[in-house]
């Protein structure tokens, strides 16, 4: 991207509409879940108002990756209920498809579909799921890849793409669904970075239009700058929870302080 | 040396350098064969030797290929023709039994005057199937293919016309029934009224409603028995229908042995496993004797049918294999892709899971289909006259008692063009489905 993007320390936010409401978008009450007898999520509460931006963040294993993937089903929880929009998380296969028809997510590795172009990643799911008419949801999809900048690169294939612009169609195919949630899987890790940035500049533009968000990221610049609430997670549990100003200068728990340490001392 | 070092770590590029072409001597025909066949003295050596060889291998067979015999009635008039013709007494093939027989290495016994219908049946399927394999046409062309079957079945046995048109009806029962008892029963019965509604349709409906049409408006061809088939137009049959259906039964099974459903997944494992582990041939024995005992009695069920369905299944179960292959080869990140976009199963299948899945495959469904083609060959063993059970029969003739290479020859020339065509053209699919390159 030649356009000079600020970086993300001095980049000017727009909070006129980061509004926190008090209708609760996801709800999880003590909810528990083993991989076999290793019990991964233990007791998990935690409730996301519309409008939040939560960063989650954690040492590898402590199952930040799989709180997040339970929430639109991509994990099985097996004690405890999730109540995503109003509707309880359960078994039934259309709850599961219209919950997450709802929740938008982003992955580490962009999961973007090789065979299909750009554009037709983006307007699959409307048109598959939503029966949204064809010309209809390429007009979306197109909005949508204007949003992330990349509107030129509409009908290439995703190998074609560089990591970060195919991070930022990754978002764009989310938003076609019109998601009322978007949940982030470490979106940068898997980064060069001199792309990490766009990705970055993309979700703050996403949060300044008021997108309810939970970010599992160790990206602390963007925690600092746009969450509204930072979760560090150790061990399956919430460790930790407070507004990011207060959680980076003054952390309490003795595990947070560590990694706090190792994350922002090198 | 420290003045040296200095100045080597600082260092400014003032201006980039342009991408140049490579040196010539790098390129061309003469590196090619400098590299290839010259390299060195026993190399050369070598690439002399060869040459002679190949010399010495195509100057005699040259000879017999092409001043070969295309006309004469016998092996004995070949003889003849041939002194005549050669008084060096040289040794040259008799095609000449390919020209006298041709029709029957073509057709088998099939009647003479209907030898357009296998062409028109052969023409119709290739209609029928350019628009999948090229991918092109719109709705008309995919309802042709859907209809393609039924014609090509008319053509090739004949009959009333009602029979295949009463059969297809099936098919729309079984989809009315899946639509209307799924709306007022539930899912599951849906489904077990899909399968069973057409089969008892064509179980009962299908003979005594097609004698009833049949009756008051009679149109048809001659009926042909299977027994009349044979040749080429034999192998042809068995080989397309086993490949056309082999392919989706087999996705069906690979899927079922990925699924999470208990029984769904050991009925596939099963059905696999026991067909894989069986030889063909015996499934072929199977189906020509053993089925008889198990049918009720009086069910007069077509030899030729029993033996298309053993081999679909038999390929059917291999192609399982492959494809299973390439849907373990997909990221795990695809499946999450497509679910976390809210696409039911039936839909990621179609739409993400099955177009990667397939195409990594390709190359494997196609040496699955051409081991299935090839493979039409053993029903020689049941008393079909396929390619080589004609020329078993053409053999043991007394005007052409003796001859073996001409026709083995030829067989396996119409073979290997089959089968290079379908490997030809699974590269082509490759390359046009090749999105990962620029």
């Amino acid at each position: 991207m030649s356009e000079a993007t600020p970086s993300i320390q001095d980049r000017e936010i727009n909070r006129s509409q980061m509004k926190v409401t008090d209708e609760v978008a996801v709800e999880i009450r003590n909810m528990n879940k083993w991989y076999g007898s290793f019990h991964v999520l233990r007791d998990i509460n935690l409730t996301v108002n519309r409008g939040e931006r939560i960063v989650i963040c954690g040492p590898s294993g402590s199952g930040k990756s799989t709180l997040i993937r339970c929430i639109n089903a991509l994990e099985e929880h097996q004690k405890g209920s999730i109540t995503v929009d109003g509707t309880l998380l359960s078994n039934d296969l259309k709850n599961i498809d219209k919950i997450r028809s709802e929740v938008g997510m982003c992955f580490q590795h962009f999961n973007l579909f090789p065979h299909l172009t750009i554009l037709e990643n983006c307007t699959l799911a409307p048109i598959w799921v939503r029966k949204t008419p064809k010309k209809e949801a390429e007009e979306t999809a197109m909005y949508f890849l204007e949003k992330v900048k990349i509107p030129d690169q509409a009908y290439k294939y995703p190998g074609q793409l560089s990591g970060g612009q195919q991070q930022r169609v990754a978002i764009a195919r989310s938003l076609c669904m019109r998601p009322r949630i978007m949940l982030f899987d470490e979106p940068t890790s898997a980064l060069d970075p001199e792309m990490i940035k766009e990705v970055l500049d993309t979700m703050i533009q996403l949060a300044e239009e008021g997108m309810t968000m939970l970010c599992v990221t160790h990206e602390m610049g963007f925690a600092r700058q746009v969450a509204n609430r930072v979760i560090f997670m150790d061990a399956g549990q919430i460790v930790e929870q407070n507004e990011p100003e207060p959680f980076f200068t003054n952390p309490q728990n003795d595990r947070t302080k560590l990694f706090l340490s190792q994350i922002l001392g090198h | 040396m420290a003045h040296s070092a200095k100045s080597s770590v600082s260092y400014v590029r003032t201006e980039m350098l342009p991408e140049q072409a490579p040196p010539v001597s790098e390129s061309g025909l003469v590196k090619w064969v400098r590299e290839n066949l010259f390299s060195g003295p026993l190399n050369t050596i070598l690439t002399v030797l060869s040459l002679l060889a190949i010399y010495w291998v195509v100057s005699h067979v040259f000879q017999w290929f092409a001043y070969g015999i295309w006309t004469a009635n016998s092996l004995s008039e070949c003889r003849e023709v041939r002194n005549a013709l050669y008084a060096d007494g040289r040794n040259v093939a008799c095609w000449a039994v390919l020209s006298e027989r041709w029709n029957q290495l073509l057709f088998g016994f099939y009647p003479a005057e209907a030898y357009w219908r296998p062409v028109v049946a052969l023409i119709v399927f290739f209609i029928a199937v350019a628009p999948v394999m090229f991918n092109f046409g719109g709705r008309k062309l995919a309802i042709f293919s859907a209809v393609s079957p039924f014609i090509c079945y008319w053509l090739l046995w004949g009959g009333s016309i009602w029979g295949p048109i009463l059969t297809a009806l099936g098919f729309v029962l079984a989809w009315l029934a899946y639509g209307q008892i799924t709306r007022k029963f539930g899912a599951l019965a849906g489904i077990v009224a899909t399968i069973l509604v057409p089969l008892i349709y064509w179980r009962f409906g299908v003979a005594p409603l097609t004698g009833l049409v049949d009756g008051i408006l009679p149109i048809g061809i001659e009926n042909i028995q299977s027994k009349d088939f044979g040749g080429f137009m034999l192998a042809l049959i068995i080989g397309i229908t086993g490949i056309v259906l082999s392919l989706p039964l087999g996705i069906l099974l690979a899927l079922g042995r990925q699924s999470d459903l208990f029984i769904i997944n050991k009925f596939s494992v099963i059905f696999i496993e026991v067909i894989r582990g069986v030889p063909l041939i015996v499934w072929l024995f199977t189906a020509s004797l053993l089925l008889n005992y198990f049918l009720p009695p009086g069910t007069n069920f077509d030899l030729m049918l029993r033996v298309i369905i053993m081999v679909t299944l038999f390929a059917a179960a291999y192609m399982a294999e492959v494809v299973r292959g390439g849907l373990a080869a997909l990221p795990l990140g695809q499946y999450e892709g497509a679910d976390s976009l809210g696409l039911d199963y039936w839909q990621s299948m179609r739409l993400i899971i099955l177009p990667q899945a397939l195409k990594i495959s390709i190359p494997g469904i196609v040496n699955t289909f051409i081991g299935l083609f090839k493979d039409t060959t053993l029903v020689v063993f049941i008393g079909l006259l396929d390619p080589i059970g004609l020329s078993n029969a053409i053999r043991a003739t007394t005007e052409w008692n003796g001859i073996y290479w001409e026709l083995f020859i030829f067989i396996g020339l119409c073979f290997f063009v089959f089968c290079y065509a379908m490997s030809r053209y699974s590269q082509y699919l490759e390359r046009k489905l090749a999105t990962d390159r620029h």
